[in-house]
């Protein structure tokens, strides 16, 4: 049992904060909302040295252009863009729309899919429903990957897409589904099975980069907690405001605790069910925490956290957008509720 | 990263499973499992079987009955011995005074002391709290002062949980009231309960039961050999022993059976269908995955031995949850719960409020849940 980094996935670690200071708040305070202010929402540029290095293909097999790396490089990425709040749409158009075209295409729109969004050429996007709303970037996207209750199609963007900004600083858009246009995703047909386990592990990508922003987000207000003064001394001179952060290091640690079990789980497990319901666990967790991370980071800030200038109320707009995406807590307590009774305890080192 | 256990990590979890699961008599562990107070036969038997096997005291030098095991299979050791119902070595002896004794006494003190504590022989009491002294410990007022080769000990303490069982106390002291730090001038004494001049008081709590005590020092007369370690140091002493308190005061496996327990209660009445039911359950179980995943964490990087900072975070969040989960019981019982004093309602229902009610100490022992929160904001934080 081991929870720490490899050499080679530290590195991995260092390479893309390197990459991605740009949005650092410390490094740069206006680089994030410069972006987020011009279209389509991202650093085309940045998206191309992402695919570069290797990062857009990460999850895939070498055949198909990509780097053959596994849930626990992903989420060491994602975090990575959770602390800085990059707007790439990394987990939408790699971990999600990517994984399934990784999981259900034929060879030959495998090759084509994955090589294009692993070089940076074509941005996927993933649409639920004949008629989708919130497609993550899906005014942008060259190809659309469309589950419709449970059978998976692709295609390229259809025309008339609704676009619009999100709260978080991202783009959506509605789609409406054109038959004449997609294509079943390989043998077409149900495709359940696939989505549920490819919607897990974007589940956990999801929750990596909750787990960067909220590590950000009260790195952002310690430090507050000790510069700013009001009534001739620091901030951190109040208890009240202390213990507060207290416990937010408490939920942080825990949620940094079952989500990093929970690619482990992703990472060594042949069972797809014990995959998803350890996402489900982490998200559960991770919707708890980032509510809460969020609402008293702003809080302990004090009026500055409400302003747009200053960077720690957007990660509480990403982390609420993070907490309804994918299934929020509820859903996730209702799953669980499904399987209480298929344990006495919850044994963490066997799954 | 790696999460499955190793083929010796995983033979060894297993050898704990069928040890505590078939060597401690099963009369002690369903009482455990039921909630029930324990006599103190069933501890001094249960340690004695675990000590007779080399189980009772793994965290010792391996010289005086310790185990040179990875903070891992500590770990597995507390968690298979929790899940199985097992009382766990009596805490004053194992995790107290034992350590303070085996790190910091004479040769002559271990080899009195060692094996009888070990063997639970000896039932020490700990004698730290004070009734102005809790949280500000090193407010402490009972003083010692020297008579010749003698120290004469006067003053009060409190809190001193199953004292009513005790033969030996360990206790700080204030033997240098001029010092000019009140964290300083405070020694480590051992005393036998029966000296002439010590007096035990019992303390009933709001659940009814009789588990602590208050403790009388009237001119006790105690010899300068039953001085650990030197003169004015108690404080570096108590400071060791609290941060070993803090580490095994997660309860984590205990918690995680009480509620497979409860779970089975209300699966039996059907309570698990009601989806708030259902919900609690999930919440718990989650949370209780996060904390037993964060202490091994902590485990594998307190390789040094020392407790890691983030053992409050253990402490705290593994105390809530415990209460967390009396409520939960309660909770299910209902108005059941009021029928406290009834035997023909079934025992979890009747033991149901007593235990939560008792249960409101976890977030006080140990270092309050606030000097928790204190030590995170300052040594973790930095606030």
């Amino acid at each position: 049992m081991d929870f720490t980094l490899d050499e080679e996935q530290q590195a991995l670690r260092d390479a893309v904060r390197g990459i991605l200071k740009q949005y650092d708040p410390s490094v740069d305070a206006e680089r994030r909302r410069q972006v987020t202010a011009t279209e389509p929402g991202y650093d085309e540029d940045l998206w191309a040295r992402l695919a570069e290095m290797g990062l857009l293909g990460l999850p895939f097999a070498e055949a198909d252009g990509g780097m053959g790396a596994g849930p626990v490089e992903v989420a060491v990425v994602c975090e990575e863009i959770g602390r800085v709040l990059a707007p790439e749409p990394y987990v939408a158009s790699v971990v999600l729309a990517g994984g399934l075209v990784a999981a259900l295409s034929s060879d030959e729109q495998r090759t084509e899919l994955l090589g294009g969004l692993a070089s940076g050429e074509h941005v996927l996007a993933y649409a639920e429903g004949a008629v989708a709303e919130p497609v993550i970037q899906g005014a942008r996207a060259d190809t659309i990957v469309w589950n419709v209750d449970g059978e998976v199609f692709v295609g390229p963007r259809p025309a008339g897409a609704v676009a619009y900004s999100t709260h978080d600083g991202g783009r959506a858009a509605r789609l409406e589904l054109d038959r004449s246009v997609v294509a079943p995703l390989g043998s077409g047909g149900d495709a359940s099975a696939a989505i549920a386990l490819v919607m897990a592990k974007a589940r956990l990508a999801a929750c990596h980069e909750a787990l960067g922003a909220m590590d950000a987000a009260l790195r952002m207000t310690t430090a507050y907690l000790t510069t700013r003064k009001q009534f001739g001394v620091t901030l951190n001179r109040f208890q009240a405001l202390t213990f507060r952060a207290a416990d937010l290091y408490t939920a942080l640690e825990l949620t940094r605790s079952i989500v990093t079990w929970a690619t482990m789980v992703a990472a060594e497990s042949d069972d797809p069910s014990a995959i998803v319901s350890a996402a489900a666990r982490a998200k559960l967790q991770t919707a708890r925490a980032g509510r809460l991370i969020g609402q008293e980071a702003i809080q302990l800030h004090g009026g500055i956290g409400m302003t747009a200038e200053y960077a720690v109320g957007h990660y509480t707009s990403r982390l609420t957008a993070l907490n309804h995406w994918l299934g929020d807590a509820a859903d996730q307590v209702r799953l669980l509720s499904g399987t209480l009774t298929d344990h006495t305890v919850l044994d963490p080192l066997s799954s | 990263m790696r999460l499955r256990l190793s083929e010796e990590e995983a033979a060894f979890r297993e050898e704990m499973r069928t040890f505590f699961t078939t060597k401690i008599p099963q009369e002690t562990r369903d009482a455990v499992a039921a909630g029930r107070h324990l006599d103190k036969d069933a501890y001094v038997e249960t340690m004695r079987i675990m000590n007779a096997a080399g189980l009772a005291v793994p965290n010792w030098p391996v010289e005086w009955g310790g185990r040179d095991w990875t903070p891992l299979q500590r770990h597995i050791w507390h968690e298979e011995l929790q899940l199985a119902c097992v009382p766990p070595p009596l805490a004053f002896n194992a995790n107290m005074v034992g350590p303070v004794i085996a790190n910091f006494g004479s040769q002559e003190l271990k080899e009195r002391f060692l094996p009888p504590t070990a063997n639970l022989d000896i039932w020490w009491a700990q004698g730290f709290s004070e009734p102005n002294a809790g949280s500000d410990l090193a407010s402490l007022t009972t003083r010692a002062t020297r008579d010749g080769d003698d120290w004469i000990v006067n003053g009060q303490k409190t809190w001193t949980t199953l004292g009513q069982h005790a033969d030996w106390i360990f206790c700080l002291a204030r033997t240098d009231p001029a010092a000019e730090r009140k964290q300083q001038g405070i020694s480590f004494l051992l005393l036998p309960m029966d000296s002439p001049g010590v007096t035990l008081r019992p303390i009933e709590l709001i659940d009814g039961s009789y588990e602590v005590n208050e403790v009388f020092f009237d001119d006790v007369r105690v010899p300068h050999d039953l001085l650990v370690g030197e003169v004015n140091q108690g404080w570096t002493y108590a400071k060791f022993l609290l941060g070993n308190e803090r580490v095994g005061v997660a309860p984590v496996g205990a918690t995680k059976r009480s509620l497979a327990r409860l779970k089975v209660v209300a699966e039996d009445l059907d309570r698990l269908d009601d989806p708030l039911v259902a919900a609690r359950f999930v919440e718990l179980e989650n949370e209780l995955l996060a904390l037993e995943l964060t202490a091994l964490r902590v485990v594998a990087h307190s390789a040094d031995g020392k407790p890691h900072p983030a053992s409050s975070v253990l402490k705290l969040k593994g105390t809530e949850l415990q209460q967390a989960v009396s409520e939960l019981a309660v909770d299910l019982a209902g108005p059941l719960s009021l029928a406290s004093g009834s035997e023909t309602v079934p025992e979890w229902t009747s033991l149901a409020a007593p235990a939560y009610l008792n249960l409101r100490k976890a977030s006080i022992y140990g270092g309050s849940n606030e000097i928790q929160r204190q030590i995170i904001a300052g040594t973790i934080l930095g606030l």
